[in-house]
């Protein structure tokens, strides 16, 4: 069995599983109630997010605890809009943004807000002079997918934030579910970057935990109001177990991650390779964008078709985002990049772990080339 | 199987250990089944098969179809949802909507912001027993009320309000009837459609289930917009990837509570008379805040007329008790508890100088009758 399709879920490896048995049965107290099994609990949630702010370079005071990476978009997104809109109703994005985010984007549209969506080109990146033009006096917010879902292009946030510096009350997000652990993150005091989105479960964490960097000082309207907890900023009983287990992935992730991004990049480096002889599989991934993720098709073969001869073989990958594969549309990032329809269609998405191994890589390719001989028959003659 | 050696753990309200076979099946799932429900591989159609037996199970508890369930992260997303989706998705109808005095602040929070944007909301008060008066809230419900929210069970002191009443007489109304189950869930025996629920709320800590779950119940062909927005999960009415092993986690405790509903709740009943009598025995001076005939056994508010709750919670607290004062979540300080507010008023001694104890599974007789020492001792 060779798993594949790390963008749309991990597994969660066994050092993070057992710490979140030990929490579930040693600290099940509620964090917010005031006893001893409170205290403790608070406690482990406190030296949780010092930890995973110690690792983002950002203060303990400016994490926060949601329950995936959804809800992380959704609060920053629409917590901007109710929180600055007396000062401007315009929002910049992109065309490739992740479901979490277009989709807000488009209730707010029908609120009134206006949305800018920028164009990216065929690498899968914003050019930066369309981002200049379009800023205006009330823009409220400016969001960026750091590392594309589908194809792994990487946003330029090094200029992005230069272009930024000159608009401090512009609030600057960054979708990065799947750019930790792959690339530089400019957070912390220093960087322009006011506001983070992270999901535990695409690094090996349990299901159902989410990490928001908001920096100090930058106001947004919470999403989920009641008890208070978060500092009033997301109410409900702390996922304390899936927390702690979310600290201890993000720690094993950031251990050695230089080599590991090397390791990530030589199994994309491989698999290119391997397959850039194939005169009918065509690349939608660039080799400059994020080490883990690869998109690519076989002409004239439906992503779905490929990815059920793979999974025959006991390979799993995906067509592009797991969100939007039941629903059966095609790869919206795709299209963006001005890849036609009929291309777009054939696309699939290989995700690679830090745990994947080069020998997987040399078997998925046999495997590969053996379906592409038989699918591409037809071509010849 | 819990670290609770020398210690007595009272306040089930607030969250319940799990129970270790909830434990063993989620980490079974982590391990073995860790497909993204979403993906059309094998491993993804695996998770969703495992997802949708969880749906099955979870609805038939309370007697809803699987269809009618959409997993979240806990009773505060359910409530939120319900509540101010509920809300915009009628208010080309009407913009009053009629709530408790008494609801949890998952509840009355997003009503506050409701209130904000231009609703009117009114908040039935409580009598002295903590009930409400059926006929003051018939009298409340108007032209241009469009949803009533109103908890099953009240997390502070216990007592059980008539849902069924009050679903039967909005039902002819149209008006969406939410309710807060989150403490009712479990102990009490729900049939939405009996009680003509329009959406339900339920967690799965308090049900010995894992933290960072839930469910909003929603009526087949009521339809409010989604609250999380992104993919296409739990059909397209809450986006987010489905936490798969925390819902089968739920599923276990909806199979433990299934099983042993009985037996906890009699359990429970037992505790709890046994906590009046040693109280009465060792002549402690306390009064009992409520009606226990109109409350679930578990939970007990308790009134010592001769000592701060604030200093009562410290002094136990050193002798590893745990209780509350109030619900959880109103932490940090000890506030004034809204509940008992509502029932006795703003001057009342009883808002400074009750606890609530709750029990659960784990309790045990010794418990009760360490917690009356200890009691003793203090008061």
């Amino acid at each position: 069995m060779i798993y594949f399709d790390n963008s749309a879920t991990t597994k969660v490896t066994p050092e993070v599983l057992k710490v979140y048995e030990k929490v579930s049965q040693r600290f099940f107290g509620n964090p917010s109630s005031l006893h001893y099994l409170g205290t403790q609990a608070h406690e482990l949630l406190e030296s949780a997010r010092a930890q995973v702010a110690q690792i983002l370079h950002v203060k303990p005071t400016e994490i926060y605890f949601t329950s995936s990476g959804t809800e992380g978009d959704n609060w920053l997104i629409k917590g901007t809009a109710m929180e600055k809109m007396r000062f401007g109703k315009h929002i910049i994005t992109t065309q490739i943004e992740h479901p979490a985010v277009a989709h807000s984007m488009d209730q707010l549209e029908h609120l009134g807000f206006e949305i800018t969506r920028l164009s990216v080109d065929k690498t899968g990146q914003i050019s930066i002079d369309e981002l200049k033009q379009a800023i205006r006096p009330d823009t409220i917010l400016a969001t960026f997918i750091a590392v594309n879902n589908e194809m792994g292009a990487i946003q330029p946030l090094a200029k992005i934030s230069e272009v930024l510096a000159e608009y401090p009350t512009i609030h600057l997000m960054i979708d990065a579910v799947q750019a930790i652990g792959k690339i530089d993150l400019p957070l912390g005091n220093d960087q322009r970057i006011d506001m983070a989105v992270f999901s535990g479960h695409k690094f090996h964490a349990p299901r159902g935990v989410g990490i928001v960097y908001l920096k100090e000082g930058k106001q947004v309207a919470p999403l989920l109001s009641g008890g208070g907890q978060e500092k009033g900023q997301r109410s409900s009983t702390e996922n304390l177990p899936g927390i702690v287990a979310t600290s201890r992935a993000l720690r094993l992730l950031t251990k050695d991650e230089m080599k590991k991004r090397q390791h990530l990049a030589q199994l994309t480096q491989k698999l290119r390779e391997g397959l850039k002889n194939l005169p009918y599989v065509q690349f939608f991934s660039t080799d400059k964008g994020a080490p883990h993720i690869t998109c690519l098709g076989i002409q004239g073969i439906r992503g779905e078709v490929l990815v059920h001869a793979l999974e025959a073989e006991e390979i799993y990958v995906s067509t592009t985002s797991a969100c939007s594969s039941r629903a059966g549309r095609d790869s919206s990032t795709l299209l963006a990049m001005g890849i036609v329809h009929e291309e777009a269609e054939t696309a699939i998405r290989i995700s690679f772990s830090e745990y994947n191994t080069m020998e997987e890589v040399a078997q998925f390719l046999q495997a590969f080339k053996a379906i592409y001989r038989q699918l591409t028959r037809i071509y010849e003659k | 199987m819990i670290n609770m050696t020398a210690s007595i753990y009272l306040d089930y309200a607030a969250t319940t250990p799990m129970d270790i076979s909830v434990i063993e099946k989620m980490t079974d799932t982590m391990r073995n089944h860790y497909g993204n429900a979403s993906s059309i591989h094998q491993y993804g159609r695996n998770s969703k098969k495992l997802l949708e037996h969880a749906r099955k199970t979870v609805a038939e508890y309370i007697n809803a179809l699987p269809e009618e369930i959409i997993f979240t992260s806990g009773g505060t997303e359910s409530d939120n949802t319900a509540i101010l989706m509920g809300a915009h998705a009628r208010s080309d109808r009407g913009r009053h909507i009629i709530t408790t005095a008494v609801e949890h602040e998952a509840v009355l929070k997003p009503l506050k912001r409701l209130e904000a944007e231009g609703f009117e909301v009114t908040y039935l008060p409580v009598g002295i027993t903590g009930e409400l008066d059926f006929e003051h809230f018939k009298e409340a419900v108007r032209q241009d009320t469009i949803l009533v929210s109103i908890m099953s069970v009240n997390n502070e002191v216990g007592t059980i309000f008539p849902i069924e009443k009050i679903g039967a007489f909005l039902s002819e109304r149209d008006i969406l009837f939410h309710t807060d189950a989150v403490q009712a869930f479990g102990p009490l025996k729900i049939d939405v459609k009996k009680a003509k629920i329009d959406l339900l709320s339920a967690s799965a800590h308090k049900i010995y289930g894992p933290k960072g779950v839930g469910f909003l119940y929603k009526r087949k062909n009521i339809a409010i917009p989604s609250f999380m927005l992104g993919g296409n999960q739990e059909r397209k009415q809450r986006a987010g990837t489905e936490n798969l092993p925390a819902i089968v986690g739920f599923e276990q405790a909806v199979c433990h509570m299934k099983a042993n509903r009985a037996q906890f709740n009699q359990h429970a009943v037992n505790l709890r008379e046994q906590l009046i009598y040693e109280l009465n025995h060792q002549a402690i001076n306390f009064q009992i805040n409520g009606n226990l005939s109109q409350q679930v056994p578990h939970i007990i508010n308790l009134y010592f007329p001769n000592k701060l709750a604030e200093q009562l919670l410290i002094q136990l607290d050193l002798k590893q008790i745990a209780v509350s004062a109030g619900s959880a979540c109103t932490a940090g300080s000890i506030k004034p508890s809204h509940v008992l507010q509502s029932m006795y008023g703003d001057q009342s001694d009883r808002l400074m100088h009750s606890i609530r104890v709750s029990m659960g599974a784990f309790t045990t007789e010794k418990d009760i009758k360490d917690f009356v020492k200890v009691l003793k001792e203090i008061v």
